[in-house]
Parts: structure tokens; sequence; C-alpha cells
């Protein structure tokens, strides 16, 4: 049998039991290898459940840097009976499995094409330990022990990240490693270790990672710094996976960096709320007087929160919410990560609407964006909508470090203070002095006889009077798509890739891919493989609506752009048509809505595939380029 | 009727501690119909704020959708407003208020911004205890759709195309008793003398503060057959007189001793209870209850302060908030800055 090979270079995925413990056990597997130096990226695929379901936890080492999901396992760590046989039938042929063999293995589960490690977890942890929790959570510590031999993890690593996570509790350390030592010396002594994939420090990892000082982190808590950093004083939300961790992380922090020293009280206010609408509405409520709020939420609570999108669209109130994007409505998919809300976002809420967005493709950007996100939001006068998902936002990346500049100032945009008032010549809530669209506000309690309004939706001239005239209507409403062209020059620029040399080009067509988000790794590492197959591929990755001028030309100058997303409509593709000048046979969805996040093989996969059966008429289309 | 506004005020025109004439704290002309009862409690709220002598800029009026919810256009023309959605008033006022503690919020809201679309958002407020006064006018009807029931609509009413309505109505001062609400009163809109005390009070509470107002509506809801028409509620009314003695303002006393009680509010204001038919304490949650529900068994409409928590614990209180407002707030109390990002960094390898 030939085994599959590769120093840093593999995919390992772990099949457990949810709430047995296997998370932080799987978690200090990835972490050590991102304590190696050696890239590695986990992803927690789990039920909507707390006990007794199938969980599964991957983890991809690659030394090239790639945090995107590959596709393929080339070991399982299968200890869940429930999910065994399918677990066995995903393995590679040529790969590895390692098994609980306190049960002998059942024979429709052997396979004559990989290799198999039985480790009898149970009865080594029956026979150890006393207690019946710790038989169960330490069965998860002695399997990354033997995965430690078998891929020759450094042990004082393990040993190092036990003490960190249990600093204080020196008894839990202690039977901790003794559940590693005891997988590790049955691992070494049974099986030949290390085997063929393995992990070696330094070794083939890419130079620019090894320069680096990498942080792992996920980008919910990075959206949650931001949110201190960025000066959120109010969040108001309502619990909903994925987007929960967000709100959490802030609490966290702010009970931290947040106390003011002298009382002792807080400067910050966190409601949880009745619901979305509730929390959207409290958000608008202190936006509209004059505090940096936010919310978080989940495709659901976007539901909810869209009229009140609409109301702080049109009454112009500043407005952060984080949208960590999951699947569908109701039951059954909201611990899977898609990309499925563009098209509600971007138009939310009745009427004519558009709103900003943007979208992070690492948790360092998650971090950036929450704080661009107040700016933006204060500048432009409006709701900001930045797009996470449950990939990005609840697992943990290798992120370059967040940075800050300590001359950062807040850009409030235009409020009039009481001196501004005084000084203004004419003042009108709506009136657009500036010619940007955007327009000066005032804050309740700012000036005893000037700059009082009364906010409504729709039905206002540039005084803030009330008037149902149709030009008044219509001249407020083109004014806003005005403001929108205006933030054209304020959100995040799209980044274009030079294009990989290719030695033989196998195609006559220029091509290109558009991606945004957590589409953007794999979509890389595909680019980098087609590339090698003589496929040249230009790429731009798409940061914010509305849309920067640059996407209409790097559109016209290729003959077929993929639009690679998470959803099954191809919602970004569908944006663009809508938004710009562009033929829809010229735009090829790249797509994955399993849920599970996408990856560089199926983005191979599908763009061969279209280049098989589109390159003819796409080729009659541009005579120019047959 | 009228569509402008007279600008002409008597020179001589009274003024308040600050200076101000009742004038200072009008608003635009009503759109209302002409006797609407809400122009009664637009009028109420501006001379109680008049009265109280509250800066008009530091008050911020809130108000959902509806007939009440235009009101906040009709008084206090120098203060920001905000006409939100429907029965979404609460959020948006908690998060107003969060933002600033320091205003004074009013929230207008009718009886199908509160009793129906609504009733999430005002139980929750209620909760969370926000430091506001809620005035609900109360007219049992849908105004700006044309006279439907709405949730509060008494059962056997009968609407004015004629229909008996077969639901028990909402009560709401009951609802706000139930929920825990630390000032919840009632008045009718006609009752002006009563009115607006209670809102000077319900401004003074340093917490949430509810009052359910009755409020006909002319148009669709004052007909023979409606129990919330003027004459149907004057004939019914339990009124419970008060007064309100602001804590600057010297308590003297107007009434004989003994036909009166005294409720200190947080602040020093005093409410003076006139003792009616009954021996009422304000300040027993269970015996509120059970007196407005008797009233109405007894077809009585109990109004006056119900109950008085005065040192109920408000949202800002419970959440620790900072005495600064938090919109006041800049860099150096919200943002920790590079060396502390460095630290978490350095967790995060």
């Amino acid at each position: 049998m030939k085994q599959i090979k590769g120093i840093n270079d593999f995919m390992v995925k772990f099949a457990n039991v949810n709430g047995t413990g296997s998370a932080s056990a799987n978690h200090l597997f990835a972490k050590a290898i991102f304590r190696m130096g050696i890239p590695v990226s986990p992803r927690n695929i789990f039920p909507s459940n707390i006990q007794g379901l199938p969980t599964w936890y991957e983890v991809r080492v690659s030394s090239k840097g790639y945090l995107g999901r590959r596709g393929g396992v080339d070991m399982m760590v299968c200890v869940n009976p429930q999910s065994m046989e399918k677990d066995v039938a995903s393995v590679a042929p040529g790969g590895y499995f390692l098994f609980d063999n306190t049960k002998p293995l059942a024979q429709n589960l052997k396979r004559d094409d990989i290799t198999y490690f039985g480790v009898p977890l149970t009865e080594m942890c029956m026979r150890e330990y006393d207690n019946p929790r710790l038989q169960q959570l330490l069965k998860n510590v002695v399997y990354v022990g033997a995965m430690a031999a078998l891929l020759d993890i450094k042990f004082s690593i393990l040993k190092d990240l036990l003490s960190d996570q249990f600093k204080g509790k020196e008894k839990l350390i202690s039977s901790n490693v003794h559940a590693l030592e005891m997988g590790y010396q049955y691992a070494t002594e049974t099986f030949n270790c290390p085997l063929p994939i393995k992990l070696q420090i330094g070794g083939n990892v890419a130079p620019h990672i090894l320069e680096s000082e990498h942080i792992l982190m996920n980008g919910n808590t990075a959206a949650a710094l931001g949110a201190i950093y960025g000066g959120a004083t109010v969040a108001a939300w309502y619990p909903i996976t994925p987007s929960t961790s967000v709100v959490d992380a802030f609490a966290k922090y702010a009970e931290r960096m947040r106390i003011d020293p002298g009382s002792g009280k807080k400067n910050f206010a966190i409601v949880q709320a009745e619901d979305e609408l509730a929390a959207m509405g409290m958000v608008v409520g202190a936006g509209w007087n004059g505090a940096r709020a936010f919310t978080a939420t989940s495709g659901p609570g976007l539901s909810l929160m869209s009229e009140f999108l609409g109301l702080a669209y049109f009454a112009e109130v500043p407005v952060v919410l984080i949208d960590v994007q999951r699947s569908g409505p109701s039951t059954g998919m909201p611990t899977r990560s898609q990309q499925s809300d563009i098209l509600a976002a971007a138009y939310a809420s009745h009427g004519d609407t558009k709103q900003v967005l943007l979208f992070p493709a690492t948790p360092r950007e998650c971090f950036d964006m929450t704080v661009q996100a107040f700016d933006l939001a204060e500048q432009l006068q409006t709701p900001v909508i930045m797009m996470s998902d449950l990939d990005l936002g609840m697992n943990d990346w290798m992120s370059p470090p967040l940075e800050w500049d300590d001359n950062y100032q807040m850009d409030r945009g235009k409020v009039l203070d009481a001196d501004g008032l005084d000084s203004a010549e004419k003042w009108g809530r709506y009136l657009d002095v500036d010619g940007d669209g955007i327009c000066y506000r005032t804050l309740p309690g700012a000036h005893p006889e000037k700059g009082a309004y009364f906010t409504r939706g729709s039905s206002k001239n540039e005084m803030a009077v009330y008037s149902e005239s149709g030009d008044d209507y219509v001249q407020n409403v083109d004014r806003l798509l005005r403001k929108f062209e205006t933030a054209k020059d304020y959100v995040p620029a799209p980044k274009t890739h030079p294009p990989i040399e290719v030695k033989k080009t196998k195609t006559k067509l220029k091509l290109a891919a558009l991606f945004f988000g957590t589409s953007a790794s794999p979509a890389y590492e595909a680019v980098e493989i087609l590339a090698d197959r003589g496929y040249p591929i230009n790429t731009m990755r798409i940061r914010a609506f509305p849309f920067h001028e640059n996407l209409d030309r790097f559109i016209d100058d290729h003959d077929l752009v993929f639009v690679i997303e998470q959803n099954r409509d191809g919602q970004m593709r569908q944006l663009i048509m809508n938004e710009c000048q562009i033929a829809p046979v010229k735009l090829t969805s790249v797509l994955n809505y399993s849920g599970t996040p996408i990856t560089a093989r199926a983005i191979v996969r599908q763009i061969l595939e279209s280049l098989d059966t589109k390159s003819a008429d796409i080729v009659s289309l541009h005579p120019e380029t047959a | 009727m009228s569509y402008i506004k007279p600008k002409f005020r008597h020179p001589n025109l009274p003024t308040n501690a600050l200076g101000f004439t009742v004038a200072d704290y009008d608003g635009a002309i009503s759109t209302l119909c002409a006797g609407c009862g809400h122009d009664s409690i637009s009028a109420a709220i501006q001379n109680a704020c008049f009265l109280s002598a509250i800066p008009p800029h530091r008050i911020a009026k809130l108000s959902g959708i509806g007939c009440s919810s235009k009101m906040p256009t009709y008084f206090l023309g120098k203060s920001h407003g905000f006409n939100s959605v429907h029965g979404r008033m609460p959020s948006v006022a908690t998060g107003a208020s969060l933002a600033n503690r320091e205003l004074t919020y009013i929230g207008v809201s009718g009886d199908g911004d509160t009793a129906s679309i609504g009733m999430g958002q005002f139980v929750h407020l209620i909760r969370r205890n926000v430091n506001m006064a809620y005035i609900v006018a109360n007219n049992g009807c849908y105004g700006l759709t044309k006279g439907q029931d709405s949730a509060t609509a008494d059962l056997g009413s009968v609407s004015k195309y004629g229909s008996t309505n077969p639901f028990d109505g909402i009560d709401l001062a009951s609802l706000a008793l139930l929920q825990g609400a630390g000032f919840v009163g009632r008045s009718f809109s006609g009752d002006k003398e009563q009115l607006e005390p209670l809102i000077r009070a319900a401004m003074a509470h340093k917490g949430f503060a509810f009052i359910d107002v009755v409020s006909p509506c002319v148009t669709f809801n004052n007909h023979l057959g409606s129990t919330k028409s003027y004459t149907e509620t004057r004939e019914h009314l339990d009124s419970m007189p008060l007064d309100f003695v602001p804590m600057r303002e010297e308590i003297s006393t107007h009434y004989d001793a003994g036909t009166t009680q005294g409720v200190t509010l947080h602040d020093g204001s005093v409410i003076h209870l006139h003792k009616a038919s009954s021996d009422y304490q304000t300040d027993d949650r269970n015996a509120a209850m059970i007196s407005v529900q008797n009233a109405k068994d007894e077809g009585r409409i109990l109004t006056g302060l119900l109950y008085l928590d005065p040192n109920s614990q408000n949202l800002d209180q419970n959440l620790k908030l900072a005495t600064k407002p938090l919109n006041e707030m800049g860099k150096d109390e919200l943002c920790p800055g590079s060396r502390v990002l460095n630290s978490i960094n350095e967790g995060l390898r």
C-alpha cells in the first residue's frame, strides 16, 4: 500500500461526540502545531446541540500557509462509533485511521488501502481514573498524546500549553500531562513513529510565515476587540449562533478595559434584548443620541432587524451591525457556515435602500474593519454591516497580529455642537451643504435654541419639517443615492493580486476570479493550483459594498470572471450584475453551499469544468480573443 | 379647522424658574382631528414641562407610529424628537437613554402601538426600568387606519361600524403594575387638573413612569355604545386628584390637614394626593392591582397615581453606568491603546 506522505502538509480530522470535552483537546493539538511555527487552520464542524451528536474538528497543516479548507482527509482520529462508517469511508487512499480499539473494529469498517492505529483509549482511562467525568475527558487528551508521537509534535510544547490553560490548577495540569504521556508512550511502543505525514519545525515552511509573528484567534473575538478600540459604548444583542461570542468577548474585554478607575462604574452598556428587533432599536436609539453602538447577529436576526435598518437608512442614524453568517432559517443548519446574507443585507428593508457592507477575510480584518465600521457609520450617518461568517467568526485563524496606531482619532462625522450651530449660517438637518450627500446632524441636548429637529422615516423636507410632497421625497432619496456614491471613496478598496507567471498557457481567455471573506483563502490556493496547470487567473478580493469603480474596470479587462462564494444563488454575482454595467454571461458562479466552508479543490474542479463547457461560448462573444 | 398657529403671545406671559414662557414649549400646529383627546395630552405635556422648568433642549421625545405618535411634533419644538417605527419606540428610547443619561425622556405611544405590535417591547421596557415617562394616549381604536378596534377596546364596546367587541381589553395599567413598574398612573385627557401634575411627577421619577391616558377619538370612537367616548369616560370617571410640588418649591399646604397625603420622590419633589372616597395607598402594588380590577368590575375608570416606588433601581443603576454620559466619552475613556493590544497579541501566540 502506498501511504500518503507529507512534511507539514496534511489534513487531520477528528470525529467526536459533542459535549465530551473533545473541542479543547483538539484545540490543544492545533495550538501545539501553531506554536511549532507551522501554519495550521483548525475548523470546528459542530451540530446545533449541546451533548450527544457527532461533531468533527478539521486541522489543516500547510507549509505554504494555505488557511482555507483543502478538501479530503489524510488522517482520521475517530472516537465516535455513531459516525465511524462514514468517517472510515472519507479517508483518502493511503491515509491513516486512529480509533479506540477497546472494542474490536467491525469487519465492514476495514479497508485495505488505509493504515489503522488502534489505541485502547477507553480501557486505558477506565484503568487509570476513578472519576467517570475524567475517564471521558482525558480520553481526548490520550489520543492527542498518541498523535504527538505519530506526527512528531514537540512534547514540551503540549505540556506548556496545558500549564497555560490550567494555570494555578496543578492537579489538573498533572492529570492532563499524565494522559498525554500515556498516549504518547503507547503510540511510541506500538507503532512505527513518526508517520510519513509529520511535522517539522522550520522545515519547508514558507519564509514569509517563519519571519512573522502570527497570532491564532477567531474573528468574533477580533471584532469584539475592534468594538472596544473603535469606541463602542452601547451593545444591544440577542443570543444567536454563530454571533453570540462577539458580544460575549466584548463583555469580557469591556469588564477589563472599560471600568472607570475613579468610580468603578462602567464606560459601556450591554443589554441583552428581548429579540433582534429590540436589539437593533436600541442601537438606533443610541446612535441617534451620539453613542457608538453596535449589535451582532446572524441570518434570522438580520431579517428581524431589516425594518430598523431601513429606518436608520432613511433617518440617517449611524449603526454598526456585525452579521456572522450561517445557513438558512430556523432549525437544522445554524451551526454551519455560509455567505448567504449578501442580498438581504445589501438591500435590507422595504423601499429604496442600499446598505454599506464590509467583507473581512481574516481576524485581523475583523478587528480593523470593526473599528472602521464605527467611523464609516458616523461619517456616512448610515448603517454599516460587517459581513463575517461562522467559519471566520468561530474558528481560530492564523493571523498577522492586531495593530493599533495610538494617534487614531475617532471620526465622528458631521456633527454640529453648540458652537458649530452658532457659527453655521443656515442649518437644516437634510441640507446637502457640501454636495456629497452627507448633511450635518445635531445631538439632543446640544443647544438651547438651535439644532432641534424631529427625526422621521421618509416624509420630510430638507429642513426636517414633515412633508408628503413628492418633490421633497425625490430630492431626499436622490441625495441618499449621492451619499452612497460618496461612500465608495470611504470604504476599503478591493485587493488585487498580480497574475502568477504561467509557463505554458492552456487558454486564450483572459481569466479572473472575484471573491470575498472566507472564500478568499481557498480561492488564492486554487488560483495557484490552476496556474500550475496552465490557467493564469487574475484575482480581486472585494472588501466592501458599494463597489469600488475598479471592480467594473477589472471585469471589463477580462473575458471570463469567476465569482467564488458560499451560497446557492450566487448572491454576490447578482449584486455585481445589479450594480455594475456587466453582461451577466461574463460572470460565472463557483459555489459551495453545503454548510461546510468551500475548499480549494472544489474551486479548482468547478473552474476546470466550467472552462471545458464555457470556453466556446465566451470565445464567440469576444471575437477579438478567438 | 385652523392650519396656521398664531405666533402672537401675550407680552406678559408668566415665566418659569428658567425665564421661559409656556410658548417656549410650543410645538407645531396639530394636524389631528379637531377635538382629539391627544391634543389635550400634548397641551398637558407642554404645560408640565413649563411648570417643572425643564430646559426644552434637555428633553428628548420619542414615539412609535399612529395618531398618538404624531403628537410629539405638536409640543416642545425646541426638543429633539424621534418618530420611530410601529411598536418599537421602547427599544429606541432604551438605547437613547443609555447614550445620554442626563436628558429627560418622554415616550408617547398609543394603544395599538403599545398593546398590540409593541407589547413585547413595552413589557421589556418596564422590566428594564428605563428612566423615562411613557404616556399612552389610549382611545381603544386605530385612528389612522380608520377606526378598527384596538387591543385595549373594552369587551362589549361598539365600534363606529356597529360591531360589538367580543374580546376582553388589555388593561395597560394593570399590566404595568404586574410587570413591576415603579410608577403607574392613569388619567383622562379631559382632566387637565390631574394629568398635568401626574406628568410632572412621572418626569421627576428616576425610573420608568407609565401613564395610561384615556383619550377619546372624536372621529371613530366617540359614539353611543363606545366605552371610550367623552361622555362615557366622564360618566364613569373615578378620579383621585393630586398636586405636584417640585423639589425647589417650598411645600405649602393648600389642603386641610388630614385630607391629603404626600409622597416624596427621589429628587425631593412631593406629590400631594387628595384623599377622595377611599384610603388609597400608593405604595402597595397588590392593593393597587385590586383597586384597578375592582373599579373595572364596577364600571368605574379609576384615575390618579396608582402606584409609586420612589426608590426603584433603574437601568442606569442596574448596569452600573458611569455618571458621565456615554455619548460624551472620547478616546481617553474608551480606547485601551497599543500597549494593551500588544499584550493581547502575546496571549494569542
